[in-house]
């Protein structure tokens, strides 16, 4: 195949075909002034040359940076059976599995996906995902919407901030109402959250490990919000998973979540997925698909999409949801991350996570002037309050080769030295010592 | 008790001002195997011929319509466990729901037996 589309001849015949003189001639009825003018585009280059450009590329904009950046996307490591896996032709070309009779691979995968969902979340029936974490939040408040036919969801707002903005724009234009309740430092204020719940609240939606890396339980708020009939939807974070109790534990009505740290590369944001689990007796509110195990005229065990009814291609506006595109491929990668570490492989992910950040959390809140801001437990996250900016800090550091996390203030006004870092697996006993002597040295020389 | 039928294949048997709501035997035949009833909320109230339950086939989902204006004051729980009923027991024990405080003048729009009978043929 060839890497040119068109070739000279090829661009010749089609306009020949259609009877025009020349690609200018084609264009023509587009006035001038819309036109391009140029692409500004360099002349085409060997694949020695584009493999040098884009090291330089790629050295320019961050690579070799030691990140300690969270906020929602992870910098875990990636086991090589994931990309080797995930890249087989017969998944990676897959489409749409409409036919199961010639689907069965695809969908084998996506039952088992949802399978391993349901056992990181505690719950009952998964789909088989969503386009990523925030939507996956969105989507669950929705859900609730229809479930309870009530109008109001609460928003935790120690909740990822970007999600909440995700949320609030779903809502909009619904005669549906997000009511933020703010966060008692970093922690979620559950008495201001109980005190919220009426009868007119369809969800309470809470996050854990939070924004700020706090862990909490929510047993009690899900009683109370199962008290007025409204529903806990909790956005989780699935490596915590390993170690915190699951959002089914809690008593959770629907569990969402970003699936990247599942095997999906840090990528400028995307493609990543979303997961979304909930009770059997929600399941005809989950959007997007399901797969399901069945039998054929034979007996044999097979794969199929299950209760389409509920779909958009069946019950057009009525549908649940008209989210029509998953993140099959990220998905499977999810699956196959899962798959590869097994139960006790995720147990020790989730506990060198957590004690790398424990690590972290002592030495650098032993930096003179910086304090741990999280009172209780936190996961692989945390939020330091730092004698200056944080943003201006993050920049010095960033001079050092190290991102040292997220700087708050451009999400929570008023927290401009606040900032939360993030160590995974992946850092060294010598990366954590190396932010905290340059933390050090960036505030007090 | 006479039924009476609409347009639309509902079914509806009035005792005082409670009417009882289904879908005709021809519909559920026509629809196959049923395999979810979406039942009202209690307590919702609808006005005749607009959108009160739902129900799904193996490829299809339909929307059933109030024969008659009312409140629903029952559903049939058992749909919520084995919606075959419907397809079993159309015209009886797969009963979709109850209304309450309807208006037998409204009766007037719909078709006895006989004439549901001929409405069939017709189509």
């Amino acid at each position: 195949m060839g890497y040119s589309p068109n070739t000279p001849d090829d661009i010749r015949d089609m306009l020949a075909a259609i009877g025009a003189a020349s690609v200018e001639e084609l264009f023509a009825p587009i006035p001038a002034q819309l036109r391009a003018k140029s692409f500004d585009l360099p002349p085409g280059m060997s694949e020695l040359e584009l493999m040098r450009l884009m090291r330089e590329k790629a050295a320019s904009c961050g690579a070799g940076i030691t990140p300690f950046i969270g906020g929602g996307i992870y910098d875990h490591f990636i086991p090589a059976a994931v990309d080797h896996l995930a890249s087989r032709a017969e998944f990676y070309t897959a489409y749409t599995p409409y036919q199961p009779e010639c689907a069965q691979g695809t969908l084998q995968a996506l039952y088992e996906y949802q399978t391993t969902i349901c056992r990181l979340t505690g719950l009952e029936a998964s789909n088989a995902s969503l386009y990523d974490g925030g939507t996956a939040v969105a989507e669950a408040a929705l859900m609730s919407l229809r479930i309870t036919d009530r109008h109001k969801v609460i928003l935790d707002g120690s909740v990822n901030p970007l999600h909440r903005e995700i949320v609030t724009g779903y809502l909009h234009g619904l005669s549906a109402q997000a009511v933020q309740v703010a966060s008692d430092g970093c922690a979620s204020d559950l008495a201001r959250l109980i005190a919220s719940i009426d009868d007119e609240t369809a969800a309470v939606i809470v996050q854990s490990p939070n924004f700020f890396g706090s862990v909490q339980d929510f047993r009690e708020l899900a009683q109370k919000a199962h008290d007025h009939e409204a529903l806990l939807i909790v956005s989780c974070y699935p490596i915590a998973m390993g170690l915190v109790a699951s959002p089914g534990e809690m008593g959770a009505d629907i569990a969402v979540g970003e699936g990247q740290s599942l095997g999906n590369h840090l990528s400028f944001g995307g493609p990543y997925f979303g997961f979304i689990a909930t009770r059997k007796r929600f399941i005809r509110n989950l959007p997007g698909r399901i797969v399901g195990e069945t039998v054929d005229h034979q007996g044999r065990r097979g794969f199929v999409l299950t209760l389409q009814a509920r779909e958009q291609h069946i019950k057009r506006h009525k549908a649940t949801s008209n989210i029509c595109s998953n993140q099959s491929l990220c998905a499977l990668r999810g699956l196959i991350f899962c798959a590869s570490l097994g139960r006790k492989g995720f147990e020790e992910l989730a506990r060198l996570n957590y004690d790398k950040a424990q690590y972290a959390r002592s030495v650098l809140g032993a930096v003179r002037g910086v304090e741990v801001l999280n009172a209780g437990a936190t996961f692989n996250e945390f939020t330091l309050s730092l004698p200056k900016d944080a943003a201006e800090v993050v920049q010095r550091l960033l001079d050092k080769g190290v991102a040292a996390g997220v700087p708050l203030g451009q999400y929570y006004p008023g927290m401009e030295r606040a900032l939360v870092v993030t160590v995974t697996e992946k850092r060294t006993r010598d990366e954590i010592d190396r932010l905290a002597a340059l933390l050090e040295e960036a505030l007090w020389s | 008790m006479a039924k009476f039928y609409t347009k639309e294949h509902e079914w509806v048997e009035v005792a005082g001002a409670q009417a009882t709501v289904g879908i005709s035997e021809h519909a559920a035949h026509e629809l196959g195997d049923i395999t979810y009833v979406e039942l009202p909320k209690i307590g919702k109230s609808v006005k005749q011929f607009e959108a009160l339950a739902a129900i799904e086939s193996v490829k299809a989902a339909s929307d059933i319509y109030a024969p008659l204006s009312g409140k629903v004051a029952e559903v049939n729980q058992a749909l919520e466990e084995a919606p075959e009923l419907v397809n079993q027991w159309a015209e009886s024990e797969g009963w979709i729901c109850k209304l309450e405080g309807c208006d037998s003048a409204e009766l007037s729009a719909l078709m006895d037996d006989d004439a549901y009978t001929e409405y069939l043929k017709g189509l």
